[in-house]
């Protein structure tokens, strides 16, 4: 049986981890390749990377990244930010990337998910949605949050998934940084309009609200970055927990 | 075994020679990389080839593949492989599409493909999530690949068409349907799922393939 996965996400800026890790026992919290290969050997299932750099070396340094932790960790890991054309997925997965994550770039120009998906396969290309619950609609918002847009959640997943994305990659604006659980009714929603597997992201904090998300929000993957980079939950607990409450995980 | 380092962004060598140890074909379907820093991680030196010689020549193939079966079928063409590796002699390792592309046909796009398994690849036909992604366990294990495996370990699996079980089939995983893991044909070798990507227990696979 498939097993539910257990995502921590790094996120990047100039190849340095950023938003704060407390990680006892690590020489250096800012090296994602460090992070990764903590993580890895603690349990998770995959990683993701969301390179938040703005500077022009950012595709050099972005690169040595993704084979840097490609030749380190031996678990499969997604890299996203600012990834634009065929040109950028090719080099990522060239250096060693499983996956790639596509969000604002998609939105404004949708052609994109079809390009890559049949240059690449859908199962490389992650469609990343950020959205807020606004007077009862869940609007697409772009540019991590800052840019709302006049597209609804559900529609524009569901024609990002006919474009060809493989997985969806949601984070409730709502949610996320709360730490008061993931958007369970939304994610839910999400789950019985599209037939791809759907991550949670946003407002993890305690290990009730992954075992809710599974459960309730139908999710097939869970994502968080401070309650695993603060050491607030440690994957092995949280691992064994959902196995305790009859939640197929692999341990 | 050639253990030296080689760099991996280097052409291919001169044509001809001795056995080039560990040969991963490299036409262009993406995680040639991975599956490289894999052996590396295990103290094995692999170098990537498109050279049909160098690939006849090396004590072992590995075959992987992300992507879409025509599209890679034509590369493989366009390298002029498409009879060099159904005719290679040493231990050969499909990975993922490269299982898939070992088959006789595929459903994705209508692809003819390698014909070294005579099976046929489908899409997954499920209420179930297709693509499968994410970790799911193998059983029913036969042969030396598996050696020191346990029945029903973890291993990463990521696509949406799968060969069906077979008389080939060394690993059965269910996935609504009960289907081929892992295939075998004399030296042909082959797994659903990414060794490379599937944390211990994908190492040992590929150890157990190196050391066959």
């Amino acid at each position: 049986m498939l097993t539910k996965r257990i995502i921590p996400c790094l996120d990047i800026k100039n190849g340095r981890t950023v938003k704060g890790v407390n990680f006892v026992g690590l020489r250096d919290a800012g090296d994602p390749v460090e992070l990764a290969s903590r993580y890895s050997k603690e349990g998770s299932d995959e990683l993701v990377f969301l390179d938040i750099t703005a500077t022009k070396e950012r595709r050099k340094t972005l690169l040595d990244m993704v084979e840097k932790v490609a030749r380190k960790v031996n678990i499969p890991f997604t890299v996203g930010g600012g990834i634009s054309s065929i040109k950028d997925v090719n080099m990522l997965l060239r250096a060693g990337a499983d996956k790639v994550s596509i969000n604002s770039s998609a939105v404004k120009n949708p052609q994109l998910i079809n390009d890559l998906a049949n240059k690449f396969g859908s199962q490389c290309i992650v469609l990343a949605v950020d959205a807020k619950l606004i007077d009862g609609e869940w609007k697409v918002f772009l540019v991590g949050g800052s840019v709302e847009t006049e597209l609804n959640l559900f529609d524009w997943v569901k024609e990002g998934v006919k474009r060809g994305a493989g997985e969806i990659l949601f984070t409730s604006m709502n949610n996320d940084g709360t730490k008061d659980g993931f958007a369970n009714d939304a994610l839910k929603k999400l789950s019985e309009t599209v037939n791809v597997p759907i991550i949670a992201s946003g407002g993890a904090g305690t290990i009730q609200h992954f075992v809710d998300t599974f459960k309730e929000g139908k999710s097939d993957a869970a994502l968080a970055a401070s309650v695993f980079h603060f050491k607030e939950i440690e994957i092995v607990d949280l691992k064994n927990e959902l196995n305790n409450q009859g939640i197929k995980v692999r341990l | 075994m050639n253990t030296q380092k080689i760099n991996s962004e280097s052409k291919p060598p001169p044509i001809g020679g001795v056995g080039e140890g560990l040969v991963i074909i490299d036409y262009g379907a993406g995680n040639v990389k991975s599956v490289q820093f894999a052996l590396e991680r295990l103290g094995y030196s692999a170098i990537c080839s498109n050279n049909a010689e160098v690939i006849k020549s090396a004590d072992k193939v590995i075959f992987p593949g992300v992507g879409e079966a025509k599209s890679a079928m034509e590369e493989i063409k366009r390298f002029g492989l498409g009879k060099v590796i159904p005719n290679l002699k040493q231990p050969v390792l499909g990975i993922c599409l490269g299982m898939q592309l070992m088959c006789r046909f595929s459903e994705e796009n209508k692809t003819d493909c390698l014909n070294i398994f005579p099976v046929d690849v489908l899409k997954f036909d499920t209420q179930l999530k297709v693509p499968q992604i994410g970790w799911n366990v193998i059983n029913h294990l036969k042969g030396d690949l598996f050696k020191n495996i346990l029945a029903d370990s973890y291993v990463y699996y990521v696509h949406s068409y799968y060969v069906p079980k077979n008389e080939f089939s060394i690993a059965l995983t269910d996935y609504g349907v009960q289907y081929a893991g892992a295939i075998q044909k004399n030296n042909f070798y082959a797994c659903q799922f990414h060794p490379e990507k599937s944390s211990e227990v994908g190492e040992q696979i590929l150890k157990n393939f190196i050391e066959l």
